[in-house]
C-alpha cells in the first residue's frame, strides 16, 4: 500500500524524524489559509506548495512550486490545486492534484538520497544512501553504482550507531550535521521495522546552513501482507489514488491488476496469469487484466471476480485458466455459473480447466448449458479467445 | 532417484484441522504419503474428521518424538506461520516446507536469520508455495498428485500453478520427473534456485533439469552463472511475466520490476548466455525440454 508525501511526513514526526514544518490541505481553500500559518510557524515568508499524488517526478511535472511571498504562495495553491499532473510515472492520462502539502521554505546546503528496502539477496533490510540527492537515483545507480552506499540491518542487532557515523562519514558529513544524521537514522529505521513498511525512500534527504538534518520528502509503502497488524494505517488509504476495479478486487482479497487490452482473464496462481497475459500477447491479444483469484478463493469470490471482469466495457472475450492445486476446479465452476446467472454473459467465454476436481468441474460446466468454448490446454485457451476478442471487436466496429 | 523426499519421508502436518490443511493431508495420503502426525495448538489428542488415523499433538516436538517425523508442511494461517516454521527448525525437522500464502516479509527476515544462524542444516522450502514431491512415493503440499509420473527431470519453479503446467505436459509427453520442488513466489524464501539445482545436479536419479522464474529479484540470474560455471546436466527454463508493466506487483509478493530491475528480458538473456533453451511461451516447456533430451 502507498501513502502520500505528508502522510509519510506525519508518521515521520510520531517517530521523531525531523520534518519541514507544514501544513496538509485537502481543498484550496484549506491551502490558502495554510499559508500565513506555516510563515508564521516557520518565521519565514518563503513557502513551498507540493501537489500530493503517490506518483513520483511531481517537481519536473510542475507540481512543486517555491514560492518568495504570500501571493506568490496563493498563485502557487490556485494553479496546482485541480491540475491534472503528468509526470514519468503517472502515464500520459496524468492525475488529478486534490490535496496539497504547505511547507516552509529551507536554505538547503546539500541534498542527499536516502532509502529502505529489502535486500533480497541477503534477506535483511538495505540502507541505502548517496551524495546525489534530488536526482533520478535510478539513473545514479545505473551510471555510478559506487556513489550508492549501502548499510544492512542485521535482524538480531536492529540498526546500530556505528552504522550512522560511517554512512554519515561516507556522505561526507562532520560536525554538527553528522551527529544529526546519526539521530535522523534511528527513528527511521524504528518507523520501517514497526510499520511494516516494505520501501522507504527520501529524496532529497537534506542538510542546512545550521546543520540540520531533514526529509524534505518522504515516500512510504507498507507490506500489504502486514497490514493486518495495523489497522490504523488503513486510514491512510486515499480511494482516489487506486483504480475503482482494483479497489473493488481488494475486498475480496484478490490479486488484480488493471491493464489496457479486452481479454479479460481469470486465473489461479500469480505465475500462471503472468504467463497466461504472456501467452495471449503471443498470440496477438492484449489482456485486459491480471487476475489471480487466489488458493483458497471460495465460489462467493470466483463470483466477485467474474462480475469485476465483466463490468469493464473494454473487455471482448474472457479466459478463464485454472490448474487447480490448492484451488480446486468445481470452486471455480460454481463461482463462473453463479456470476453468469447474477449478470449474464455478454461476451464469449473460454475456459480451461485442469487439475485437483477436474472432472467435476467441467461436468457442471457442462450441465450449467452456459454458452462456455472449452480449451483443451492453455495455448488451445489462448488461440482461441484472441479470435473470440477480434470477432466482438470487428462487431463493434461495424455496428 | 530423487531429492528431498521419498519412501522414507514421515510426514507431520503443522495447521491439519483447518479446512486446506485437512483437505490437503487427505490427499497426501491418497498419494501415498507417510502423513505420521498433525499438530495444532490446542487439539492434542483430538481427531480430524476424515482423518482418524493421524494422531494430533500440540506441538511439534512431540510428533518427532512419538513418531520420528523427519519433515513438516506448514498450512497455518500468516499470522502464526513464522512461529510454526520455527518450531519446526527448534524441534529438529530437517525439512520444512511452508505452503502459507501472505506472511509479512519482517516475519521472514527474522526466520532466514534464525534459520541460518541456528538451523544450518534444516532445509525451508516456500513460504507461498505448492510444497514438494517425488512421483510415486510423497507429495507434500497443494500440488494435484495425478499430473505426476516418475522419471527423471527436476522441475524447480518460483510459481505453483506454472510447476503444475510444466509436469502436466512433460507427463502428456511421457516425461516422468524424480522430484518436483516449488520454491514460493515470495521475497524472503527458504530455498533458492541455486540449492535445488545443486540437488538435481548431484542426483544420480535426476538427468535433466526444468526451472521456472518470473520476474522480480535477480535469482534466476544467479542460478544462471551458477548453471553454467556447474552444471553439466541439460537444463530448461521459462520466465513469466514477459509482457508484465514496471512498477506492479503481479500477485506474487517478490514478483515486481523496480527500479528498472527483475525484467523477464534480463532474466532469458542470462539464462541464454548460460546456455539454457528457454521456452518461448509457457505452453512449450514440455516439448523445449523434450527437444533437449531427445
Amino acid at each position: 500500500m502507498k501513502i502520500h508525501e505528508y502522510q509519510g511526513k506525519q508518521l515521520f514526526q510520531k517517530y521523531g524524524v525531523p520534518v519541514p514544518i507544514g501544513i496538509p490541505a485537502m481543498t484550496a481553500e484549506e491551502a490558502l489559509a495554510a499559508i500565513p500559518k506555516v510563515q508564521q510557524l516557520s518565521g519565514t515568508d518563503i513557502v513551498v506548495v507540493k501537489a500530493q499524488i503517490h506518483a513520483g517526478g511531481r517537481g519536473k511535472g510542475g507540481g512543486v512550486k517555491v514560492a518568495k511571498t504570500k501571493a506568490d504562495a496563493e498563485a502557487a495553491v490556485k494553479q496546482i490545486y485541480g491540475m491534472t499532473l503528468v509526470t514519468h510515472q503517472t502515464g500520459p492520462e496524468g492525475k488529478k492534484v486534490q490535496r496539497l502539502l504547505v511547507e516552509q521554505g529551507l536554505a538547503i546546503e546539500h541534498e542527499y538520497y536516502l532509502g529502505m528496502l529489502l535486500d533480497r539477496a541477503t534477506g535483511r533490510v538495505t540502507v541505502m544512501a548517496s551524495i546525489e540527492g534530488g536526482m533520478d537515483i535510478e539513473e545514479v545507480a545505473a551510471k555510478t553504482p559506487e556513489k550508492i552506499l549501502k548499510e544492512s540491518i542485521d535482524p538480531a542487532t536492529g540498526w546500530q550507531d556505528w552504522q550512522g557515523r560511517k554512512l554519515a562519514k561516507a556522505l561526507g558529513l562532520s560536525g554538527k550535521a553528522a551527529v544529526e544524521f546519526g539521530k535522523f537514522m534511528k527513528p527511521l529505521v524504528k518507523c520501517y521495522d514497526e510499520l511494516d513498511c516494505s520501501l522507504l525512500e527520501i529524496n532529497p534527504l537534506i542538510t542546512t546552513k545550521e546543520g540540520k538534518v531533514l526529509a524534505l520528502d518522504a515516500k512510504i509503502n507498507f507490506d500489504d501482507n502486514a497490514m493486518y497488524r495495523h489497522p490504523e494505517l488503513e486510514e491512510l488509504r486515499d480511494p482516489n489514488e487506486e483504480d475503482p476495479a482494483e479497489l473493488e478486487a481488494k475486498k475480496y482479497d484478490l490479486s488484480y491488476v488493471q491493464l489496457d487490452g479486452n481479454i479479460g482473464c481469470m486465473v489461479n496462481g500469480a505465475g500462471l496469469a503472468m504467463s497466461t497475459m504472456d501467452i495471449i500477447n503471443f498470440y496477438g491479444g492484449s489482456p485486459a487484466n491480471f487476475l489471480d483469484v487466489g488458493g483458497g478463493a471460495t465460489a462467493e469470490k470466483v463470483t466477485a471476480a467474474f462480475k469485476i471482469i465483466t463490468s469493464s466495457p473494454a473487455v471482448k472475450a474472457i479466459f478463464v485458466n485454472i490448474f487447480g492445486g490448492i484451488m480446486k476446479c468445481d470452486t471455480i465452476a460454481a463461482g463462473v455459473i453463479q456470476a453468469v446467472k447474477e449478470v449474464g454473459l455478454k461476451v464469449p467465454l473460454v475456459v480451461r480447466l485442469e487439475g485437483t476436481n477436474v472432472e467435476i468441474g467441467k461436468k457442471m460446466l457442462a450441465e450449467s448449458k452456459l454458452n462456455i468454448v472449452a480449451a483443451a490446454d492453455m495455448a488451445d485457451g489462448a488461440k482461441k479467445v484472441v479470435e473470440a476478442a477480434a470477432g466482438q471487436a470487428s462487431k463493434g466496429v461495424s455496428k | 532417484m530423487s531429492v528431498l523426499v521419498g519412501y522414507n519421508t514421515r510426514l507431520v502436518v503443522t495447521g491439519m484441522s483447518g479446512a486446506s490443511g485437512a483437505f490437503h493431508t487427505k490427499q497426501a495420503i491418497e498419494y501415498g504419503t507417510n502423513v505420521v502426525a498433525g499438530v495444532t495448538p490446542g487439539k492434542g489428542g483430538a481427531k480430524v474428521a476424515g482423518l482418524e488415523q493421524v494422531p494430533m499433538f500440540d506441538t511439534v516436538e512431540e510428533s518427532v518424538k512419538h513418531h520420528g517425523a523427519n519433515a513438516a508442511v506448514v498450512y497455518v494461517p500468516p499470522p502464526f506461520a513464522a512461529d510454526s516454521i520455527l518450531e519446526c527448525a527448534a524441534a529438529g525437522v530437517p525439512l520444512i516446507v511452508a505452503i502459507t500464502e501472505g506472511i509479512p516479509v519482517r516475519d521472514m527476515v527474522r526466520v532466514k536469520y534464525v534459520l541460518e544462524r541456528d538451523y544450518p542444516g534444516t532445509v525451508l522450502i516456500g513460504p507461498n508455495c505448492p510444497g514438494v514431491i517425488t512421483p510415486g512415493q510423497c507429495k507434500i503440499g497443494i500440488m494435484p498428485g495425478y499430473i505426476h509420473k516418475p522419471g527423471g527431470v527436476g522441475v524447480v519453479s518460483r510459481s505453483g500453478t506454472l510447476t503444475y503446467e510444466v509436469v502436466h505436459q512433460l507427463t502428456t509427453l511421457g516425461i516422468g520427473q524424480s522430484t518436483a520442488i516449488g520454491i514460493g513466489g515470495d521475497p524472503v524464501k527458504g530455498t533458492d534456485f541455486i540449492d535445488a539445482i545443486k540437488w538435481f545436479a548431484e542426483d544420480p536419479g535426476t538427468s535433466s533439469i526444468f526451472m521456472i522464474g518470473e520476474i522480480g529479484g535477480d535469482s534466476e540470474e544467479r542460478a544462471a552463472q551458477f548453471i553454467k560455471d556447474n552444471v553439466k546436466k541439460p537444463v530448461g527454463a521459462f520466465i513469466g511475466g514477459q509482457t508484465a508493466p514496471p512498477g506492479k506487483r503481479m500477485g506474487h509478493a517478490g514478483a515486481i520490476i523496480s527500479g528498472g530491475k527483475g525484467a523477464a528480458s534480463d532474466k532469458i538473456a542470462a539464462l541464454k548466455e548460460a546456455g539454457i533453451s528457454v521456452a518461448p511461451t509457457p505452453a512449450e516447456m514440455g516439448t523445449t525440454l523434450a527437444k533437449l533430451i531427445a
